[in-house]
């Protein structure tokens, strides 16, 4: 019953997004029909949620007469585990997609109110448009309640590992960011449509930008840090193509984040905001083929299914290259507005967006080049980090400098010798750092080495701003900015520590025998076998003393029946000055226990910095929204 | 060229999971090198070559049996003296170019490489008229 309910749940906002689409395309030819636009993208939101609830109730109740469920699902997982493995597969995850698509854009319809009816109009009725195709890909290609007959006595159970906390999170907050881009996109299309693109309507558009961008940094962090405790070799970036897959979203985000500022404030960059908003959604729609077509294989790609993939990118081909189609149709009535001074705020908003063009550019390229060359010659070959951290590590540092400085610069028109004055003190701390470094580290890589000098000196730059203002009347866009910015600096600091300091030890020890990693000395106490709902492990007992501290880590190397799988659980400590990371390997033959331990000085920051790059963004938020809703009472 | 996942699909039948298991892992598989210097360098090239039975993991980072051999292989031939692109060139003359994570230059990857600076200047391009001349 239920299933059927949620696929004619399904069904209905399926009609409903065309229904919304026909009413938005007459009402902007001049029927009146505007007016009903906005209550029917509320009721495809809702319908949507209620098919989704419905797919999260069968999860939850372990239906085995569903497929879905059946072959993802099993009875004995944690509930936990059984809820957020609704998404855990292609048909769950593609509807938790289209369900934010639908949402985001009742959203709109339900608190959009600076923007031009006739752009609000057209904004819903692209919405319609994108979520139109995705529900027809699910209803025809995708069915998520697709029954079994007969019901088998048990089900498959779900990737082990995917059976963390992790999975509760990361995808839903990169969903939402990944999706909620559409807005932008929505916003884009919308204007070009009616030609209205100004400085209102960058306001109007910001928040959107923000909230999206937020819970994208927030998604890519989760997922960063999950890869880094989960797969047990102390790893947190791969340039993996489903990790570029959620970074080239990010990256169009971020520009598009400062372009719509210099759009909201100086009437500028009109053109190349439309186009940023298209770029951005379009990443986001390319990553998800990417992930969903089984083009690469990760622990991403639930589904190999060459039929899905053309079916994905026949709607890629649609809606990006009907966006890039009408931006052409349209862009020459669409002035570019202001021209800058080079020394200037939107000047380095100018370099920052051209920096972070050409980071999404080589991202993009080095992603998608062994999928062309495999396609047109057949030879394959990889593309991994040697290419990128070369390509885009010099690009990346010279943005992060552009950041520090940025902040310090006036709007309109600076002096060179003005900003190099208020820049002495973060280019001391740098000078200093640098120097330090040649002194304490001399054999570390060029990159890391960078990174670390820069990131003492961007750190106290990007705190600058806030220097002489009366911190209680600093507006909380301010605030926002500062954190985040400050975020990058931490985060970059992270990684160059990671990179340079980080200590790896592997050993085969005895019971009791003592081995040296870093500031620390172990011993292994015991191993015993333990089980858990729905696995058995052996869990070392590894006992850590630091000085005269001393504690307790228990790693894992867990064995799951459905499907069965060995997965390690590395055990992590986080002290003040970093992380001590140690996985439990096999028993050798002569009895000695293979342990991997790492020392990770500052890893602790990669994340850290990229939850306060997060916080930025939502302090922004919260004081843009503040704002309009004060500048709103002012004037009625 | 064609013929590496075939010979990783191989690697995998001749050596079923269960017997592989039994056997002692490789010398190397999970031993450093005593020189630390030797492991630094056998580290940075095993964190750029593709475990080819994983799901994009290098072979730095894995836990299948395949990559427990290459990482044996890759720090008993540093051992012995050889030069990390020495040893990245046996394992491509075996493997094919899809082990390594590092694209080779040739004509086939000219676009790849020249794409970074390509993608600078046409930004740069793009940037130019966004400017006004600035008087003095």
């Amino acid at each position: 019953m239920i299933a059927e309910a949620g696929l004619a749940a399904l069904w209905i906002a399926a009609a409903l997004s065309l229904l919304q689409l026909s009413f938005a395309a007459t009402s902007l030819r001049g029927a009146p029909l505007g007016d009903a636009v906005r209550p029917v993208a509320v009721a495809q939101g809702i319908a949507a949620a209620l098919s989704f609830g419905c797919l999260t109730l069968l999860f939850l109740q372990t239906d085995l007469s569903v497929l879905l469920v059946a072959q993802n699902s099993h009875s004995a997982k944690p509930w936990l585990y059984k809820f957020a493995g609704t998404w855990g597969n292609h048909e769950g995850s593609m509807l938790l997609w289209v369900t934010v698509l639908a949402i985001a854009g009742g959203a709109v319809a339900m608190f959009e109110r600076r923007l031009a009816g006739s752009t609000l109009t057209a904004t819903l009725a692209a919405q319609a448009a994108i979520s139109l195709g995705f529900y027809a890909f699910l209803l025809f290609a995708s069915n998520p309640f697709e029954r079994l007959d007969p019901a088998p006595s048990q089900g498959m159970g779900l990737n082990p590992l995917l059976q963390d906390p992790g999975l509760a999170f990361h995808p839903p907050t990169l969903y939402l960011g990944y999706v909620g881009i559409s807005v932008a996109f929505s916003f884009a299309v919308g204007a070009l449509i009616t030609r209205d693109v100004g400085p209102a309507f960058a306001r109007a558009m910001r928040p959107w930008v923000l909230g999206a961008w937020t819970l994208l940094t927030i998604g890519i962090t989760a997922g960063s840090y999950w890869a880094y405790y989960e797969l047990g070799w102390g790893g947190w970036w791969f340039w993996d193509p489903v990790e570029n897959a959620s970074l080239m979203p990010w990256l169009a985000a971020t520009a598009l984040l400062h372009s719509v500022t210099v759009l909201a404030t100086r009437d500028g960059l009109r053109a190349w905001t439309l186009m940023l908003a298209v770029v951005a959604f379009s990443m986001s729609m390319i990553g998800t083929f990417l992930v969903r077509s089984g083009i690469l294989t990760s622990v991403h790609s639930f589904a190999v299914d060459p039929g899905r993939g053309a079916f994905i990118l026949a709607l890629l081909g649609l809606y990006i290259g009907g966006a890039l189609l009408l931006f052409a149709l349209r862009v020459s009535t669409v002035r570019e507005g202001t021209t800058f001074d080079p020394v200037s705020r939107e000047g380095a908003l100018v370099a920052n967006n051209l920096l972070l063009s050409a980071i999404l550019g080589i991202v993009f390229v080095g992603t998608l080049y062994p999928l062309g060359v495999e396609a047109v010659t057949g030879e394959k070959l990889s593309v991994g980090p040697p290419y990128f951290n070369t390509a885009t590590g010099p690009l990346a540092l010279l943005l992060v400098l552009i950041m520090g400085a940025g902040a310090l610069i006036r709007w309109r028109r600076d002096r060179v010798a003005a900003v190099t004055k208020r820049m002495a003190v973060p280019l001391g701390l740098s000078a200093l750092t640098f120097i330090a470094l040649l002194i304490f580290a001399p054999g570390i890589g060029i990159l890391p080495r960078l990174g670390l000098t820069l990131s003492t000196g961007i750190g106290a730059a990007s705190l600058a701003p806030l220097w002489g203002r009366n911190l209680r009347r600093t507006p909380l866009a301010i605030w926002g900015m500062v954190v985040a910015h400050f975020g990058v600096a931490v985060c970059l600091g992270g990684m160059g520590s990671d990179s340079a300091f980080t200590v790896e030890r592997l050993a085969a020890v005895r019971l009791g025998e003592p081995v040296d990693v870093g500031p620390f000395t172990l011993r292994l106490r015991s191993v015993e076998p333990i089980a858990g709902p729905n696995w058995t492990a052996l869990e070392g007992q590894v006992e850590v003393r630091e000085g005269s501290s001393r504690f307790v880590l228990r790693p894992q190397a867990r064995t799951f029946t459905a499907p069965p799988t060995d997965t390690s659980e590395a055990a992590i400590a986080t002290r003040a000055g970093g992380q001590l990371y140690a996985v439990l390997g096999r028993q050798n033959e002569d009895g000695r226990w293979q342990l991997r331990l790492w020392w990770k000085p500052l890893v602790t920051l990669i994340w850290l910095g990229g939850a306060l790059v997060a916080l930025g963004g939502l302090l922004a938020l919260i004081g843009r929204l503040r704002r309009e809703n004060r500048r709103r009472d002012y004037q009625s | 060229m064609r013929s590496a996942p075939i010979v990783a699909v191989l690697l995998l039948r001749a050596t079923p999971l269960v017997a592989q298991s039994d056997l002692p892992p490789a010398p190397y598989a999970d031993t450093q090198i005593a020189d630390p210097a030797k492991e630094a360098e056998a580290k940075a090239l095993m964190e750029t070559l593709r475990c080819l039975v994983c799901q994009g993991q290098s072979i730095a980072d894995s836990d299948a049996d395949m990559a427990g051999d290459m990482r044996a292989l890759v720090r008993s031939r540093i051992a012995a003296g050889e030069s990390a692109d020495e040893v990245r060139a046996w394992l491509v003359e075996r493997y094919g170019e899809w082990v390594s994570y590092e694209p080779p230059v040739s004509p086939l990857t000219w676009p790849l490489w020249a794409a970074p600076l390509a993608l600078v200047i046409l930004g740069l391009f793009l940037a130019r008229g966004r400017f006004k001349r600035r008087r003095r």
